[in-house]
């Protein structure tokens, strides 16, 4: 298809380079420089989707991000991309595109039946019409509203892109590149500042692009330029186009979006589709510009009606036509210029203008070029179902209450000029309490509650002369505040048309008995009437009006209806705008993607992978891996085709009856040093610390203030002032803050040093009857009998000429010894045990085979102390020392905490000795009792006993010491089980104590 | 994200700290007699207050250091940071 409305010459596009893309499978040609919307429009396509609640048929009605209806799918498969709004996508080779929210398609949409049923869709209706019967909700409602809510259709695959994030510090951030933004960019670069200029677009420019001004006797285009080639030039400024700062936070924190791959023809691989910056900047200016309203009238959302400001951006930027014959509809002079530029290109437009007259040079420019001009004259209604066609204009009378005479006009295209609505969204988020300036009729900034700064046309100022003096004295000042230099440039003189004031005239009214549809929020679909029902049903306060009716909750942020919505609401009720006020801007601005807030952390890179140093063996031993915190550890150790409970089961065999060994390295690790570190553990454990001998290790429970168990682990004196303290892997990070904590601030006159070391010692534990055997092989000097290394003794060892820490502690109940030596010994170490232990037959074990070891002897771990325990209820309260004060004591003897029917740990066995009961089934007497059946317990871990062969859990029950024997139930409704069961002792094998003592 | 100073380290962004709740709590001394009304206003009970916040803060992925932070709850300016032994 030819582009029958481009333009011969003009815009910034690349002629010579011709550019395919598909539209609804419909193949269209543009140019490199075009968005999908100036490309398709160039081509006359103006139905692009259909409207979000009644389907009606939509057209462009902006230029850039203020564009409410353009919003496309894009491509297909995995780098689908949903709500792509067409104004701001950049034209590819390849580029595909869809129309959303229509079926069949855009063309003929069942959907748009609702708007045939519109009276029985007005604002709220989902709110009164969902309500009953109560059981439809589920079944019926939900589904419907689901398939018919949003509009684009997300991915269902991963996303194949990369994205980046970039931290960056500056002193000055400028967001915009119009007038404003680059005078103070250039002003406090030329001072010294560090600057980064950030632009939406991908040209630099703002206004300069389409204005016909002068700036220092050069063109205004011109200027913006050289001004930019400067910036570039200059060692202390990061300019960057195609970048959009979509948020402010906290002490001046910016983020900002950089688009940099999809308007690439042929991206190299590694090129990341986008990159998220993290701007830290001492002052923020924000030049963002404004935005054309809209005005509103009889089936204003149309395809064909459009901003004046972006028909005259299609032409000056795009060199395409919006219409050929336009009406150009205004309540003020900006409108004007737009006529001026389709006169110039060859086109007569026909200017209704509500004002009684304006004399200012811009209309007297238009009447001297021969432009039909009719003062007191509006649209009242488009004609035209998916193309505007007509439009029927009336002369209004002198209240603007009604018309003297109506008339038909035959037109392609309407352009609407309602006057500039500052774009204030980063000034407000910043929270700065927006005023309203009765001389813009709009919102603008008030008292910065940050670093911030807002000129231009942001600020209402909307002469070139007044952007300019604001722009180079903002970049000046904040300049020299930072850097205390003092050179400054002139502003340079410029030169522009003037603008007179506008007319506050927005809405037209309706004839008499006619009942237009009249939209103020596009995207939303939200018409005049809804917003008067809002009010008539008492709705008062603007907030409520904009939730009840959904005005500017559309992901364009009613950039161009919030402000129509309120001059709406402030008419009806007899309220001036200010009493009205605004409602809240919260960012992002536009809308960001999921894959550019993640960055790099997808997949494994989500967090980082702790292996220990022998990792390498497990994996070349069909380790099965599973994570424990960060750290992989492996689960088991797969031989043949047996199954995790059948490997688990033959490594813990093994160890009760002959000898395994288990990668601890992961274990939290803590070193301490210092005079007071005996009294310090004194204070952080519940039992006794004074007393411990130097060469032995105790087991230790660690409370929190309020009572509950924090964590358990065995400490070891190593000499006098030095211990050596683990942790549970889970833990081992917040029990080094905890001990920070009470050294640095409440105990600070203890003289103790902390300090990790988990990743500094590699640990195997050698567990079973032959361990000791093979200790022996391994240390051959050394005297390891039972009277030299006892239970819970501790030596220094030589292993091969490596040092080696050998401590008798053991998770498993049997005899066992664990062995630290220095991380890079590791695999050393790990090697030299299987090589020694080969001819006992000895095989690694996984977490699986330990948690089957510890939960037979009722050793307890994460599942139980799970922040809702206090020691009793775990059987410890052997280990509460009655002699001294410790972190935590005075809380045991709150009321519920000494209660006696409190839940403890009990061991649990199915009556049938088969089926394994799944963690977490709740245990009841009664397993037919009437839902919510009465709790009494919880399965916190489940094993296979290898003592017993049979399945065995750990559970924490109401009154569980005096239920021994007690026949209940384990409900498990996730697995749909029932399950009969005994309660029995929590230390299920060896119950005395006696292997780990052997 | 907040920027705060560490009094050690100096300004960094707020991911490299752990909040650690009012600084005006004071843990009662050990061994001492307290009344179940004291170990229950230490324990749990805060004040929330609107506006200037005194509260612990850790430079848990920088010098590990403990130290005080004065916050407005409301606009989250902080007014200054102290090591623990400095008043705010």
């Amino acid at each position: 298809m030819s582009q029958n409305f481009r333009l011969d010459k003009g815009g910034y596009i690349n002629r010579n380079k011709k550019i395919s893309f598909k539209f609804n499978g419909k193949k269209y040609f543009g140019y490199q420089g075009d968005t999908l919307a100036s490309a398709l429009l160039a081509n006359g396509v103006h139905l692009i989707g259909r409207s979000f609640k009644y389907h009606r048929p939509r057209g462009f009605l902006g230029v850039s991000v203020e564009e409410p209806n353009g919003q496309v799918q894009l491509y297909s498969g995995a780098t689908t991309e949903p709500n792509a709004v067409a104004t701001t996508v950049e034209l590819v080779e390849g580029l595909v595109a869809k129309s959303q929210n229509c079926f069949p398609s855009v063309s003929f949409d069942f959907g748009a039946i609702n708007n045939l049923l519109h009276k029985f869709f007005p604002a709220g209706f989902y709110y009164k019409t969902f309500m009953w019967p109560k059981s439809f909700w589920y079944k019926i409602y939900e589904p419907i509203i689901r398939k018919a809510a949003g509009l684009g259709i997300a991915p269902l695959k991963p996303d194949p892109d990369r994205y980046e994030h970039k931290f960056e510090y500056c002193d000055i951030l400028v967001v915009g590149s119009g007038p404003s933004g680059l005078a103070s960019a250039l002003a406090a670069a030329k001072n010294g500042a560090s600057v980064i200029l950030a632009e939406d677009k991908p040209r630099f420019g703002g206004s300069l692009l389409t204005d016909e001004v002068t700036i220092g006797n050069k063109k205004g285009k011109d200027w913006a330029d050289e001004t930019i080639m400067e910036l570039k030039s200059m060692p202390n400024v990061i300019v960057k186009n195609r970048s959009q700062v979509f948020g402010y936070y906290d002490h001046n924190m910016m983020v900002m979006i950089e688009r940099t791959k999809d308007h690439i023809e042929n991206p190299d691989k590694f090129t990341p589709r986008q990159k998220l910056w993290y701007i830290r900047a001492k002052e923020v200016v924000v030049s963002t510009g404004s935005i054309e309203r809209p005005l509103v009238f009889g089936n204003n959302d149309r395809p064909g009606i459009i901003l004046a400001s972006a028909a005259k951006e299609y032409m000056k930027v795009y060199g395409t036509l919006v219409g050929k014959k336009p009406i150009i509809f205004t309540n003020n002079d900006s409108g004007y210029d737009t006529a001026i530029i389709f006169k110039k290109n060859g086109i007569d437009p026909l200017v209704l203008d509500v004002r009684l007259k304006s004399e200012s040079s811009v209309v007297k420019e238009a009447k001297d070029l021969g432009i039909k001009i009719r003062f007191s004259y509006g649209v009242v209604n488009a004609e035209g179902y998916k193309k505007v066609n007509s439009a029927l204009i009336g002369k209004l009378n002198t209240e603007k209450t009604g018309y003297e005479n109506l008339e038909k006009v035959s037109c392609d295209c309407i352009c609407v000029s309602g006057n500039w609505t500052p774009t204030v969204h980063l000034s407000s988020q910043s929270g700065n309490k927006l005023k309203f300036n009765e001389k813009v009729n709009a919102f603008v900034p008030n008292q910065p509650k940050q670093n911030e700064s807002t000129i231009g046309s942001a600020n209402g100022s909307f002469t070139l002369k007044k952007s300019l003096e604001e722009g180079f004295d903002k970049g000046f000042n904040l300049s020299k505040k930072i850097t205390g230099k003092d050179s400054k440039i002139s502003t340079p003189t410029s030169n522009e048309k003037n603008y007179e004031q506008q007319d506050k005239f927005w809405c037209m009214p309706l004839p008499k008995n006619k009942s237009y549809k009249r939209c103020v929020d596009f995207q939303n679909d939200v018409y005049v009437t809804d917003i008067e029902l809002a009010i008539r049903e008492g709705f008062r306060s603007i907030e409520h009006v904009k939730r009840y009716t959904t005005l500017g909750m559309a992901t364009d942020q009613g950039r161009t209806s919030n402000l129509n919505g309120l001059q709406l609401v402030s008419n009806i009720e007899k309220k001036i705008i200010p009493e009205v006020g605004h409602t809240t801007f919260r960012p992002p601005y536009t809308p960001v993607t999921i894959g550019a807030i993640v960055g790099r952390e997808v997949g494994k890179h989500y967090r980082p992978t702790r292996k220990s140093p022998i990792h390498a063996w497990h994996e070349k031993n069909n380790a099965v891996f599973v994570d424990a915190g960060l750290w992989l550890r492996p689960r088991y150790y797969k031989q043949g085709n047996e199954n995790l409970i059948e490997a688990a089961k033959r490594e813990a065999s093994n160890v009760r009856g002959n000898i395994g060994v288990c990668d601890v390295t992961s274990l939290g690790k803590i070193d301490i040093k210092g005079k007071d570190s005996a009294e310090f553990l004194n204070r952080v454990y519940t039992n006794a610390w004074m007393k411990l001998p130097v060469g032995k290790a105790r087991y230790g429970v660690m409370l929190r203030e309020d009572g509950i168990v924090f964590d358990d682990g065995t400490t070891t004196r190593i000499s006098e002032n030095h211990f050596h303290m683990t942790t549970t892997t889970a833990q081992a990070v917040n029990v080094l803050s905890h001990l920070e904590y009470y050294l640095q601030v409440v105990w600070p006159d203890l003289d103790v040093n902390v300090l990790s070391t988990t990743e500094q010692w590699a640990g195997a534990a050698l567990a079973g009857p032959n361990s000791r055997n093979l200790l022996e092989k391994l240390f051959p000097n050394m005297d390891v009998s039972n009277e030299s290394i006892p239970f819970m003794g501790f030596k220094e060892g030589d292993l091969s000429g490596v040092p080696a820490r050998i401590f008798r502690i053991s998770f498993s109940g049997e005899l066992a010894y664990e062995i630290n030596v220095e991380s890079g010994y590791g695999m050393f170490m790990w090697e030299k045990i299987m090589e020694q232990g080969k001819e006992m037959n000895i095989e690694p074990y996984g977490t699986e085979a330990l948690s089957t070891l510890r939960i037979e002897m009722g050793h307890v771990a994460g599942s139980e102390i799970d922040g809702r325990v206090i020691p009793s209820d775990l059987s410890l309260d052997g280990m509460l020392s009655k002699k001294k004060d410790f972190i935590g004591k005075r809380s045991l003897n709150r009321k519920a905490f000494i209660e006696p029917e409190r839940e403890k740990i009990v061991g649990v066995v199915p009556l049938d000795k088969k089926t394994m009961i799944p963690e977490g089934s709740h245990l009841v007497a009664d397993s037919n009792a009437s839902l919510p059946n009465p709790k009494l317990g919880h399965i916190s871990a489940s094993c296979w006993s290898v003592e017993y062969n049979n399945p065995f859990s750990l559970a924490i029950l109401i009154n569980g010491k005096k239920r021994k024997g007690e026949k209940l139930y384990a409900l498990s409704p996730l697995k749909n089980k029932v399950i009969p069961v005994e309660i029995v002792s929590s230390h299920y094998v060896d119950p005395k104590g006696e292997r780990v003592r052997s | 994200m907040l920027e705060i100073k560490c009094p050690y380290c100096g300004k960094r962004s707020q991911n490299e700290f752990s909040y650690g709740g009012d600084a005006s709590v004071k843990r009662p001394e050990l061994g001492k007699e307290i009344s179940d009304k004291d170990w229950d206003d230490f324990i749990y009970n805060r004040k929330n207050p609107r506006g200037k916040h005194s509260e612990f803060w850790h430079h848990i992925a920088g010098c590990r250091q403990w130290f005080k932070v004065l916050r407005s709850t409301a606009t989250h300016e902080i007014f200054k940071t102290a090591k623990i032994d400095e008043e705010l």
